[in-house]
């Protein structure tokens, strides 16, 4: 027996597991937005589409699951510059207000589809890992599974942002667009470049639903309202926040459900956002 | 005088002309409603230092940016080397071999030096050279090999000015376009500056400089224009302009 209640540790362990799951979804959106100054309020519906990729070509298909989640991420990213293309740069130079119409409006029509497609039947990967124990604690296989994916892929993002001509202009244009041009950095380039990141990442986001969670058109709303508060919450635009901000409310959520329910632990969430909210407007982690 | 910038191959796209005049006539531009430049000509030829000075709100700024692309021109001419620049999108001016260090310096604060000087080099030509070209910005500002790893936007005003101009010259250009390199920095650097840039022309770069501080301007450069609410009040030598009795009771403090 040691200084925590197994169970509380259980709990804190079970949170950060889910802070790394929505830490990629958070890091997406913010880079997407840092970069295009676009929110996509459809970024939960791009992970259920992953999502559906994943389980079509897996168990209709009969792909091995490996090929179908390598499928997923070019299917996504895909699917992220379409959204670029087509709804996006059309709307760069007009209000924000309508720019979150037309990507909230792609969020309708992404469910709409996704029922017509595939039914609001639930749909399971039927794939689990065995729970694993580590000291008093017991973790399950799939999520730390997930975790550690998460964290590669963060890895691998951050890699690119720091070490790379693309990805340091990614940087530099999150701060400074205009003079971006005398760089010799054409905008319109690296806004594609960014909503291809930004979609390759819900794509992987959705290889770490998909084992966790049973996709339905509708599965977006577990998660979705979520990332953007915790965007939101970690300075919209700021990738390390959001990062650092996922796994405080990863690890909300689950202590919350600890010592209550679990749609209490939500209400917890929620309330703590509304809070920051009034503290700190700016987000948890402003520069 | 090019000699040492023609020992850099691949430097250029092949349609951009090694040693090419810039050459403005007639330019009108501004913003909206609000016109800065009426009717503005210049000629800048290869190797050759010129200063643009004037007052605060003479339209000097506006005149690189529409060098630059970044605003166009109402109505005249903008040529380098034959090709006209007003057809040119921007982003393609660093591979024609023009550097533009923008008003304000406008450097990445969030980034380190070395960043900086990535971003500086992103054109796929100017990938190739960059360790090279790191090299000689580092050889030109030493005290920018001390402070790689800082993020810009703590240094000094002077530090981040040689910077600017070590990102600009990371794209390799053979005209330099500078926007008041001295704005903002005590007396002191703005000669430590000013030395940069006599050195940078030592080099055989083609310079544009536009400044206030037109004392200090006129010892770097072979010929100055001098602007006056956006059209062209006086032009010649430097030495002849800070002879003038006119110019120097307006800017020189004179006597």
């Amino acid at each position: 027996m040691g200084l925590l209640d197994p169970f509380l540790l259980e709990a804190l362990v079970n949170g950060i597991l889910l802070g790394g799951v929505f830490a990629l979804p958070a890091l997406g959106l913010n880079l997407v937005f840092g970069v295009v100054d676009v929110v996509w309020l459809c970024y939960a519906e791009l992970v259920m589409v992953g999502m559906y990729a994943v389980w079509f070509l897996h168990t209709q298909a009969g792909w091995p699951l490996a090929l179908a989640f390598a499928a997923c991420l070019p299917v996504v990213a895909l699917l992220g510059v379409l959204l670029h293309l087509l709804v996006v740069r059309p709307l760069l130079n007009s209000p924000p207000i309508n720019q979150v119409l037309a990507t909230g409006g792609v969020l309708f029509v992404l469910q709409g589809a996704a029922t017509l497609v595939f039914s609001t039947e639930f749909r399971s990967l039927g794939v689990d890992m065995p729970p694993m124990e580590v000291g008093e604690v017991f973790v399950s296989g799939t999520k730390l599974a997930a975790f550690c994916a998460a964290l590669l892929g963060a890895a691998i993002l951050w890699a690119f942002l720091k070490f790379t001509y693309v990805g340091t202009a990614i940087r530099a244009i999150a701060r400074d667009r205009e003079v971006m041009p005398l760089m010799g950095v054409d905008p319109r380039r690296i806004y594609l470049i960014a909503s291809a990141v930004g979609g390759a990442l819900a794509g992987l986001a959705a290889c770490l639903l998909v084992v966790q969670l049973d996709v339905h058109p509708f599965v977006g709303l577990s998660f979705g309202p979520i990332t953007f508060m915790i965007c939101v919450m970690g300075g919209l635009g700021n990738m390390l926040g959001g990062f650092l901000a996922a796994f405080l409310m990863g690890l909300i959520i689950s202590v919350g459900g600890f010592w209550g329910t679990t749609e209490f632990s939500y209400v917890v969430a929620f309330a703590f956002f509304i809070l920051v909210m009034f503290l700190r407007p700016q987000g948890l982690f402003a520069r | 005088m090019s000699a040492a910038l023609q020992q850099e191959p691949g430097k250029l796209p092949s349609r951009a002309p090694d040693g090419a005049t810039l050459e403005l006539s007639g330019i009108q531009a501004g913003y909206g409603d609000f016109q800065a430049l009426f009717g503005v000509g210049l000629r800048v030829a290869p190797g050759e230092a010129v200063g643009v000075v004037g007052p605060n709100g003479a339209g000097k700024t506006t005149l690189l940016r529409v060098i630059s692309g970044l605003i166009r021109p109402r109505a005249g001419t903008l040529r380098y080397g034959g090709l006209d620049l007003t057809a040119v999108p921007p982003h393609a001016l660093p591979g024609l071999g023009i550097a533009h260090v923008p008003e304000n310096r406008r450097l990445f604060p969030h980034l380190t030096v070395e960043e900086n000087l990535r971003v500086g080099a992103f054109t796929k030509p100017a990938r190739a050279q960059f360790e090279r070209r790191r090299e000689h910005v580092y050889e030109l500002f030493p005290k920018m090999r001390q402070r790689r790893h800082q993020l810009a936007g703590t240094m000094s005003g002077g530090e981040q000015q040689m910077c600017a101009i070590g990102r600009a010259l990371m794209s390799g250009p053979k005209l330099l376009l500078l926007d008041e390199p001295s704005a903002g920095l005590a007396p002191i650097v703005v000669q430590q500056v000013f030395e940069l840039v006599r050195r940078i022309r030592q080099e055989g770069l083609t310079v544009l400089i536009v400044e206030q501080n037109v004392a200090q301007v006129l010892r770097v450069v072979d010929r100055a224009y001098v602007l006056e609410t956006g059209r062209v009040a006086a032009e010649g030598r430097s030495a002849d302009l800070a002879a003038d009795p006119a110019i120097r009771r307006s800017y020189l403090g004179g006597h």
